[in-house]
């Protein structure tokens, strides 16, 4: 029983999103504005967070490694859009050769702000600041104050697509793969168990480990249950599952990943111990570059367009989530589930609000409040940890 | 010192959730006399000063204080400051880019008459001046906190405590981060403020210190008072007062070593070694030091804070202190030149810092990932990192140095300082060095945790490996070392083998090569 409650507590986040989302399904239903958990709305909820997820992502690793934040994500978004519109529209240059000078981009844009900040050790956000005004500014350059659309079938397409193609086989295709992870996770986990078993390392205690999977399968069946009775598996989904785990692996997993975390807790200690501080620093602004220029990519798809407001306000969306998800304004702290948790519950917050007909005004109202208790909350249950 | 008494604390019983931190606490204070408060680590006396100060507000605890016969419940710390108890604590609680005038009169300034909101500069800068004098500084009052040494800084918490109208002042550890000089000034001081009726309770580690000061000495253990020893005539010996801080007779402070396990061959030479300061690159902060550290050896470096001792590891360390650094350093005999951390780490040299909390170890994270840290590559594979390989290493660790906490991946933030020490010492031992230069490694730690350190110190050097001891405590050099280096103003001024070394020859080393000139003694520190 005591484990159980631990494993609550240590999951608070993940039970505040299931409340919200149970909440808002209760309510939409009786107001009779349809269901939040519909097959199509489900399917909604992940192509509009898609951004911002993959944002949060490369945000987290700006935040853990010394509390830095990146202000100037929107704007890059926007920038890299605008390239995107002027290569494969305007230029009409190959879409995949493209996509690769976008993301190149965004590496050199991300390297530009990790110079300054990690080499010349100017204030990250200073040189973000002028990085969100510099870039902004370039986009609106480029894009001369227009609209470039529409973009190539066979370019949306990458992003807008099912798995499968043919509608008549989604549900089918969607469960076998559903279960096939499944499947994978359980053997996985206890291949995993019987290994440690064998080599005398610790093992974690058995409730825990069935809490997790029957989350993690419950999860899942539920998610192909929806998907599989919409139009089957949306392609921005596997890309967004390949980000978050690949990102997930460095930060638990890698050397890498412990030493980002190890220069956000304490950067002397860091660099007396053999970390090599200013470099993994630019890395973590690199890696923004990079993932605010897929980020891009897949904006410009969701919109069939380069717009030059497009981006307006991601880099606070991106910052709130990885806050909601409990990571630390001074470093060291925060986890890339915990990120995406995040982003998912303001999502969730904003397509209930916009279904149930809320002013716009409202939402951002209620955002703001939500971002604060969520900030509260954590500080407090940890003063009380303590 | 006459025989009223004026602070009583009276069953005192704290509790933080289940723990028990004090247990029925009693303690007298007679009016006028210096009282001091020993104990190890977590044996209460912080806590116990905390209830006394309003810290933990009445009504937290159980028991009675009574100040000049009246019972007082304190709810606040202003309450306590109105009676006139005036605490300072260890880490000193001064803003560095305010000035000193500024820092003494913080939440408690000096404005007009006739308008509360507005600051009275002149009488704040006369007044400062007045406390400056007497606790015998005379720095401009305008200069700020960041340009004046640690010594000085505490002499401004003093004055500060005065400006408070003090009655009883409680010093937490004073001495803590002193030198031998300021030290000596400080109690010197606390002596001065005693003959003119100030009542004081002091807790420190340095016993040579309690007994130098102190007129009546309360040992606490494990959250009770044992006993009160009188010290009127400045004579209780220093092992009478461990004795009752560790329940035991401690016979021998330093574990015996065997000698004949020091070899001929050089493990660590350093030739001609100069650092210039970072800031003002003119400075020499290492003047031409060369030392040598044989196989099985315990080498001291002995000096006054700011000789440069830490400044010269930091420097050998890759480079991670100084500009303009020259000389040559031999590891084994082979030429060495390290560009950085990692370069030192593999050729099998080590540094444990100085300063624990604040470059040593990562407080939020676990225990197992801080000893992993300066050497993960032994624990991944292709850079991805075997966890459970980690938490094993990390439990042998506890095993082997008894770390006392829960669970490696407790957080190492949660331990003890004794414990965080030898946390710190598991990191460096993972990177399996044959050199280690430990930096004062007991520092603000208790008696029982330094005896192991000590032991660690004597299986490490038996098992072949070399030690350097950067230590400001001359008993602590002449207890554990070998050989002695005496640094001072950045220089090598002595090497004295065990049996010539003595608290008087280092001293007198480091005074002679001074050249008598008293300012520069303070510029150096």
């Amino acid at each position: 029983m005591n484990q159980i409650t631990d494993m609550l507590k240590r999951n608070s986040l993940l039970l505040a999103l299931i409340i919200i989302i149970v909440l808002f399904e209760t309510v939409i239903r009786m107001t009779g504005h349809g269901s939040l958990l519909s097959p199509q709305n489900f399917t909604n909820i992940i192509s509009q967070n898609s951004y911002v997820i993959i944002l949060a992502v490369g945000m987290l690793f700006c935040i853990v490694g010394c509390g830095n934040i990146d202000l100037s994500v929107g704007s890059i978004v926007c920038l890299i859009g605008a390239l995107a519109g002027v290569l494969m529209v305007n230029m009409e240059v190959n879409i995949y050769l493209s996509m690769a000078l976008c993301l190149l981009l965004g590496i050199l844009i991300g390297a530009w702000h990790g110079f300054w900040i990690a080499y010349v050790r100017i204030p990250s956000f200073i040189v973000t600041l002028a990085g969100m005004m510099l870039f902004r500014g370039i986009a609106l350059l480029v894009l001369d104050g227009l609209t470039i659309s529409p973009f190539d079938t066979e370019y949306l397409a990458n992003f807008n697509s099912f798995i499968p193609k043919a509608r008549a086989s989604a549900f089918t295709l969607t469960m076998i793969v559903t279960l096939v992870l499944c499947a994978i996770f359980l053997l996985w986990g206890l291949y995993d168990r019987a290994t440690k078993r064998r080599k005398g390392y610790e093992l974690e205690p058995m409730a825990s480990f069935a809490f997790r999977s029957v989350i993690v399968i419950g999860g899942l069946l539920f998610s192909g249950v929806l998907l599989g009775n919409h139009k089957g598996i949306p392609f921005i989904l596997v890309i967004l599952a390949v980000v978050v785990l690949f990102y997930a692996f460095i930060a638990n997993k890698t050397v890498t990943g412990r030493r980002l975390y190890a220069l956000g807790g304490n950067e002397k200690a860091a660099k007396l111990s053999g970390v090599n501080t200013n470099f993994i620093l630019f890395l973590a602004y690199v890696n923004m570059g990079f993932l605010s220029a897929l980020a891009a990519l897949v904006c410009v798809a969701r919109f069939n367009s380069a717009a030059p407001t497009a981006g307006t306000g991601y880099e606070l969306d991106a910052i709130g989530s990885c806050f909601i998800g409990g990571a630390s304004a001074y470093g060291g702290v925060g986890t890339i589930g915990g990120a995406v948790i995040g982003a998912v519950f303001m999502g969730v917050l904003n397509n209930g609000m916009s279904i149930l007909g809320i002013d716009a005004n409202w939402q951002k109202t209620v955002k703001g409040m939500v971002l604060l208790i969520a900030v509260v909350i954590d500080v407090m249950s940890k003063k009380r940890a303590r | 010192m006459s025989d009223k008494i004026l602070l009583q604390m009276k069953d005192i019983t704290k509790r933080f959730g289940k723990v028990t931190a004090l247990h029925n606490v009693n303690l007298e204070v007679k009016e006028g006399e210096v009282h001091a408060l020993v104990g190890e680590n977590g044996a209460g006396k912080s806590t116990l000063m905390n209830v006394l100060s309003g810290i933990y507000p009445y009504g937290t605890y159980e028991g009675q204080i009574i100040l000049n016969g009246e019972e007082c419940h304190f709810k606040t710390i202003r309450d306590s400051e109105r009676k006139g108890i005036v605490i300072i604590h260890q880490e000193l609680a001064l803003v560095p880019f305010l000035s000193i005038a500024e820092n003494m009169f913080l939440g408690n300034e000096c404005t007009s008459n006739s308008f509360h909101e507005v600051m009275d500069w002149p009488r704040t800068y006369s007044y400062a001046q007045e406390l400056m004098h007497t606790v015998g500084l005379d720095e401009d009052p305008r200069t700020l906190i960041k340009d004046i040494g640690v010594g000085k800084q505490q002499l401004i918490e003093i004055a500060k405590a005065i400006s408070k109208n003090c009655k009883l002042l409680i010093l937490d550890e004073p001495t803590a981060s002193l030198n031998e000089t300021d030290s000596q000034k400080l109690l010197d001081l606390i002596a001065k403020f005693r003959e003119q009726g100030m009542t004081s309770i002091i807790i420190s580690h340095k016993l040579n210190e309690i007994s130098y000061i102190a007129n009546n000495i309360t040992v606490v253990r494990d959250g009770s008072t044992i006993e009160t020893l009188d010290n009127a005539n400045h004579d209780v010996p220093e092992d009478r007062i461990i004795a009752g801080m560790v329940g035991r007779a401690m016979t021998d402070r330093y574990p015996k070593r065997d000698q004949n396990h020091i070899k001929d061959e050089v493990l660590l030479e350093v030739r001609n070694w100069t650092v210039h300061d970072p800031l003002t690159p003119e400075r020499k902060r290492c003047d031409n030091i060369n030392i040598k550290i044989r196989r099985g050896e315990v080498v001291g470096m002995s000096g006054l804070m700011g000789a440069g001792r830490t400044e010269f590891a930091k420097s050998l360390f890759g480079g991670s202190y100084g500009v303009n650094i020259s000389g040559q350093v031999f590891l084994k005999g082979k030429e060495c030149h390290f560009r950085s951390v990692t370069d030192c780490v593999k050729a099998g040299l080590a540094y444990v810092t100085e300063d624990r909390k604040g470059d040593g170890l990562i407080l939020m994270n676990p225990i197992y990932q801080n000893v992993t840290l300066s050497n993960l590559p032994e624990v991944s594979n292709h850079s991805v990192i075997d966890n459970d390989a980690e938490v094993l290493h990390a439990k042998n660790y506890k095993g082997e140095l008894n770390i006392k906490c829960e669970h490696v991946l407790q957080d190492v933030g949660n331990l003890s300082g004794g414990n965080q020490q030898k946390v710190l010492l598991a990191k460096w031992l993972f990177t399996k060095p044959d050199v280690l230069i430990l930096d004062e490694p007991t520092r603000g730690i208790d008696v029982g945790a330094k005896y192991e350190i000590y032991c660690l110190i004597n299986q490490l050097v038996e098992e072949g490996k070399g030690v350097l001891v950067i230590s400001s405590e001359l008993p602590e050099i002449l207890g554990i070392c070998d050989r002695v280096y005496v640094m001072n103003e950045g220089r090598i001024v002595a090497e004295m083998p065990r049996s010539e070394a003595s608290q008087e020859s280092i001293m007198a080393a480091i005074i002679r090569s001074s050249g008598n000139n008293e300012s520069k003694v303070q510029e150096a520190s």
